[in-house]
């Protein structure tokens, strides 16, 4: 639960509720991007840092590789993490 | 200067490493702790010990927040969790924390509906879905995890969700980093400040420890460079007498912190006037609790909660782990006893924890691994 794991907008699903779809190394889930205004406000395309189910900030695609690459060589936890984002279905 | 490729390259390691190195008074010690749990594990599983010169140690600090959970807190989450229509959700991370009276998984198998959640947004979805049932969300985490149980409850006021309510133990960092500068048994030369938590608290709170303590501390990102430059980074002020906040991971933390993470934190919670920490003892307002407004969503207003004091067991050292008074190895039951498989601290829970890290790649990384290989 303590990974902030890198993630690409590719849908706003309901922008009432802050609600979007994301890209987190092939699995699409849908996250909330409420704590991210003004300035920091995303939209289809960028690139967040999520961690459990809310975009915490936003990222640049340079962060988001280097970032996604690091997880991926640790292995056991980023594996975990992306299952657990998998059974996950916010609305 | 931040350069993918670059970035994770051995040569940059070991300038760095050589840079440290010609920044040592001869013959000084230097300890410098890490608060944060994901730290730990970036310097276990990449070796990032080996290549600090020697004189100087990292020091693993409080900041796993499965660790520092007590064992009364789980008795009474599985207590919770036992009673009739209740649906007891939590993150995957506290299923097998132990407890006085076992863990969540033990509950689960003795017929609790104990449910892992990826986000406490799962959790009110499972509460929407189960309108005849009492969902309850397992809130546990530092400032990165707490604007999301901020969030949840708010979105469940709004649409009046009432079957929905909040277990609440977010802990607060800086009253644990200030109970390990007030402990007699440790001298500290500076710190490595976490990366997320401070995403949303910002780098403010932090300067008491420069001004009041006269330790630099420098906020860091997660990978092994990261923690490289940030021990350089403090390794320099010491060596320039400087004592400042610094911030290594500006590509991500805002000096300010994030505005709206604080505002709804503040608007669903407050601090309490005291909690306790696994091995740490009851540390003054360090802890938070949902505000009166929430009293319909909070569990402990909503059911009768044992409250129970639990002392560690007695063959556990997890609070000299979590203050960085011993390593994890100098642990009498460690790799023995306490294995991650069957843990008796808490420590070898979660892989943020000190002891499983170390157990996972520590004894590996003394030996060999470098960041490099
Ligand atoms: S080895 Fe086990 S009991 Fe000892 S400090 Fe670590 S987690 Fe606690």
């Amino acid at each position: 639960m303590c990974l902030g794991i890198p993630g690409q907008i590719v849908e706003v699903v309901d922008l009432g509720h802050h609600i979007a779809k994301v890209d987190v190394s092939g699995v699409r889930r849908n996250v909330n991007i409420g704590l991210l205004t003004g300035d920091d406000a995303v939209g289809v395309g960028d690139w967040v840092l999520i961690h459990v189910g809310f975009a915490m900030s936003k990222i640049d695609e340079a962060e988001a590789t280097a970032t996604r690459e690091f997880l991926e060589r640790l292995g056991d936890p980023y594996e975990q993490e992306l299952a657990e984002l998998s059974a996950s279905s916010i609305e | 200067m931040r350069f993918v490729d670059e970035y994770r390259s051995g040569k940059v390691a070991r300038e760095l490493s050589h840079q440290i190195e010609k920044l040592l008074e001869p013959g000084r010690e230097y300890k410098l702790m890490e608060v944060c749990g994901g730290h730990t594990h970036t310097i276990y599983k990449h070796g990032v010990e080996n290549l600090l010169p020697p004189g100087v140690d990292l020091i693993h600090g409080p900041g796993c927040p499965v660790c520092v959970i007590p064992m009364g807190r789980v008795d009474d989450a599985i207590a919770i969790a036992e009673r009739d229509r209740v649906i007891f959700t939590t993150f995957g991370d506290m299923m097998r924390v132990p407890g006085g009276n076992g863990c969540l998984l033990e509950a689960k198998a003795r017929g609790a509906d104990v449910r892992m959640v990826y986000s406490p947004l799962d959790a009110l979805r499972i509460a929407r879905e189960n309108p005849d049932r009492e969902v309850v969300f397992f809130a546990i985490g530092f400032e990165t995890t707490t604007p999301s149980t901020a969030l949840t409850l708010l979105r469940a006021r709004a649409e009046g969700i009432r079957n929905f309510f909040v277990f609440a133990n977010h802990v607060t960092i800086i009253p644990a980093i200030r109970a390990i500068l007030d402990s007699p048994d440790l001298r500290l030369d500076g710190f490595i400040g976490p990366g997320h938590v401070s995403t949303v608290i910002g780098t403010g709170p932090y300067r008491f420890i420069a001004r009041d303590h006269g330790k630099p501390l420098v906020v860091a990102g997660f990978e092994p460079l990261d923690v490289l430059q940030a021990a350089f980074m403090v390794m320099l002020q010491l060596a320039e007498g400087r004592c400042e906040v610094e911030n290594q991971y500006s590509r991500v933390v805002r000096e300010g912190g994030n505005p709206r993470a604080l505002e709804a934190i503040a608007e669903t919670m407050e601090l309490r006037s005291t909690f306790e920490w696994r091995g740490l003892g009851f540390i003054s307002q360090s802890a938070l609790k949902l505000r009166e407004e929430f009293g319909d969503w909070d569990a402990e207003v909503r059911y009768d909660i044992p409250g129970v004091r639990v002392a560690d067991p007695k063959a556990c050292q997890c609070g000299e782990v979590l203050k960085g008074v011993i390593k994890p190895w100098e642990c009498k039951v460690f790799g023995t006893a306490c294995t991650p498989e069957k843990p008796i601290g808490t420590c070898m829970v979660s892989s943020e924890g000190a002891c499983a890290a170390y157990y996972n790649y520590g004894r590996f990384s003394r030996r060999l691994e470098t960041l490099t290989t």
